[in-house]
């Protein structure tokens, strides 16, 4: 639990006049599940963009196992092993479910952590979608993603990025939208990857599920880091209470 | 009232055939196998046949036949575009420019077709896709804009530089060796490419394409290069529309201007819309009924441009979805009487 996996220094972000991102710093260490909230406009899906290369920072500085991945290309940055499901689902709509994950398998990442031979990918597609708890018996793996719903194709996005056997899993907003039925059966889903050793980092609004699972949670407000600490804490924090201000019980129910 | 037991119902041909998904079946006779062989087998064979009836139908239809294949090539190299999500409007560059390196290659070096025509496919295709290289972060509307401007943009540019040939083109090249070879390789060449789409599109690499017509950033966070895969793509569309260009060089034994004419842009895509987009069979569908339509109309004169027109338009009001869409839906439809019990 000590070797640091993703250090992140001085970041900075503007759209236009808008500071997006001010100054935010920090680590996560590998294995640990990391949790980032803040109210709505606070900055966390444009975080995560930067770490995974979608958004390039105005100035600081992202290292990911000691090498630095800043401005570097999306998909170099998951190559090296950084995979981020979107907040707005993005799958491949006229695809079956198990094809939209042949894509990610097909990289060469995949290819080499597989020594070069992938032959039953059509298998593995569907052993991935089994660990995110679709029956491989069923139809799910055989529709085309259009007709799925919307709490399914959040979990599909969660095994497309699991397809990359990534060593980081970005989740941003995994829970958004997602009854709360779904929420129940994902979250187990999520503590057993964390348990495999899988390192997390989890933008998210639901906070009583995050506060479950999580190690350590970020709050920024208006894109500075405002708290870090262990999940127990940052509600006590006077600055996460300004930020979330009334809103806090909100936050708890939902 | 002693209702007579029902003893027959009806079920779809299709659904007993059907495993899981579309494209996976279980065959349990001579039947069915037939069932789902008569569709792909007979157009083909048809196409096969019908250069060897070259009397009885006549040399004019024969003739019909390879501009038929051409632009149904042009079609096919369209739709490929369109699975992975660029829309073109300028077929005509790839057409042109391989009308153009094959002409120069014979005008200048007075190499023959068989060396020509392939040279001016793949030199042809390397030219089209640098140039479409720094616009393929372009999407939509964007990339169609280009894609229609470039072939207009070559054809003035050998207009006022009086390169190869000037207005005047190149003429006098060497003619195809045979009139077997005129209609047998246009046709030979479809077959190969129409399969050879359907087949790849289904593969992974095919499977990592239509992701990027999806859904491009998603690609790109499963740890691909998405502007790679989108080069190879235009590659391949090129190569597949140079070759008619290249084709079509030899058969006319003249290349000029006119192969950036509009038309090789149009007719491709109107031959997609109307067949239906994104089966490539659709495409050749549309080609194969436009192009001859086309030649039909001739004896109206100068009327033919208004009942084209409003053929074209009734067919797209009426079957938004494209012709060969339509008749697969209606072919799965089939139904047969079953016993009950």
């Amino acid at each position: 639990m000590s070797e640091t996996i993703l250090k992140v220094e001085g970041l900075n972000k503007n759209f236009g006049g808008v500071a997006a991102i001010v100054d935010v710093s920090f680590e996560v260490k590998k294995g640990e599940l990391l949790g980032i909230i803040g109210p709505n406009g606070s900055g966390k899906t444009t975080l995560v963009n930067l770490l995974t290369g979608f958004v390039k920072p105005d100035s600081g500085r992202v290292f990911y196992r000691g090498v630095d991945i800043t401005g570097k290309k999306p998909y170099k940055i998951a190559e090296m092993g950084i995979a981020r499901t979107f907040q707005m689902v993005k799958p491949f709509y006229q695809l079956s479910a198990f094809k939209n994950l042949i894509i990610p398998l097909y990289s060469s990442r995949v290819r080499r952590l597989r020594g070069g031979m992938y032959g039953d990918r059509d298998d593995v597609a569907i052993d991935l979608l089994e660990d995110v708890g679709f029956e491989r018996d069923s139809f799910v793996p055989y529709k085309v993603a259009s007709s799925l719903p919307h709490g399914y194709l959040k979990r599909l996005e969660l095994a497309r990025c699991l397809a990359l056997r990534p060593e980081l899993l970005i989740l941003d907003e995994l829970f958004s939208g997602m009854s709360m039925s779904e929420v129940a059966s994902t979250l187990p889903i999520i503590e057993r990857l964390n348990g495999e050793g899988l390192t997390i980092l989890m933008v998210e609004h639901r906070l009583k599920e995050l506060f479950r699972i999580a190690h350590r949670v970020i709050a920024l407000n208006f894109g500075s880091k405002i708290a870090d600490s262990p999940p127990g804490e940052i509600m006590e924090n006077e600055a996460v209470k300004a930020a979330y201000l009334g809103s806090e019980e909100e936050g708890e129910d939902a | 009232m002693n209702k007579e037991p029902i003893k027959f119902r009806k079920e779809r041909l299709d659904r007993g055939i059907k495993a899981r998904c579309e494209d996976i079946f279980a065959l349990s006779s001579y039947r069915e196998i037939l069932y789902l062989l008569l569709p792909r087998v007979l157009p083909v064979a048809l196409l096969l046949v019908f250069p060897l009836f070259k009397d009885i139908v006549g040399l004019y239809w024969e003739k019909v036949l390879v501009i038929t294949c051409a632009i149904a090539l042009l079609s096919l190299s369209w739709d490929w575009l369109a699975s992975v999500g660029l829309i073109s409007l300028g077929q005509a560059l790839f057409f042109g420019v391989g009308a153009y390196v094959t002409g120069s290659l014979n005008y200048a070096f007075k190499w023959p077709p068989l060396i020509t025509i392939p040279l001016g496919t793949l030199g042809g295709a390397l030219i089209c896709t640098l140039l479409l290289l720094p616009v393929l972060r372009l999407r939509g509307v964007y990339f169609a804009i280009v894609t229609l401007t470039l072939p207009l943009l070559l054809m003035r540019f050998i207009e006022t530089t009086k390169i190869l040939g000037g207005t005047e083109g190149l003429s006098a090249l060497t003619p195809l060796p045979s009139l077997w070879v005129e209609l047998y390789v246009p046709v030979f060449t479809l077959l190969i490419c129409l399969f050879g789409f359907r087949r790849l599109i289904n593969e992974d690499y095919g499977l990592v394409l239509q992701g990027i017509r999806d859904n491009d950033r998603a690609v790109m966070s499963g740890a691909i290069n998405i502007y790679w895969f989108k080069t190879q793509a235009v590659f391949l569309a090129a190569l597949v529309g140079s070759f008619p260009g290249a084709f079509m060089t030899h058969y006319y034994q003249f290349v000029g201007m006119p192969a950036f004419a509009l038309d090789y842009s149009i007719l491709p895509l109107t031959a997609a819309v109307l067949g239906g987009v994104g089966t490539f069979a659709g495409p050749t569908l549309g080609a194969f009924i436009l192009v001859p339509l086309s030649e039909v109309l001739r004896a109206f004169g100068t009327l033919r441009v208004v009942f084209y027109s409003a053929i074209l338009i009734i067919c797209v009001v009426g079957l938004p979805e494209g012709v060969f869409h339509y008749i697969r839906r209606k072919y799965h439809q089939f139904e047969r009487m079953v016993e009950v019990g």
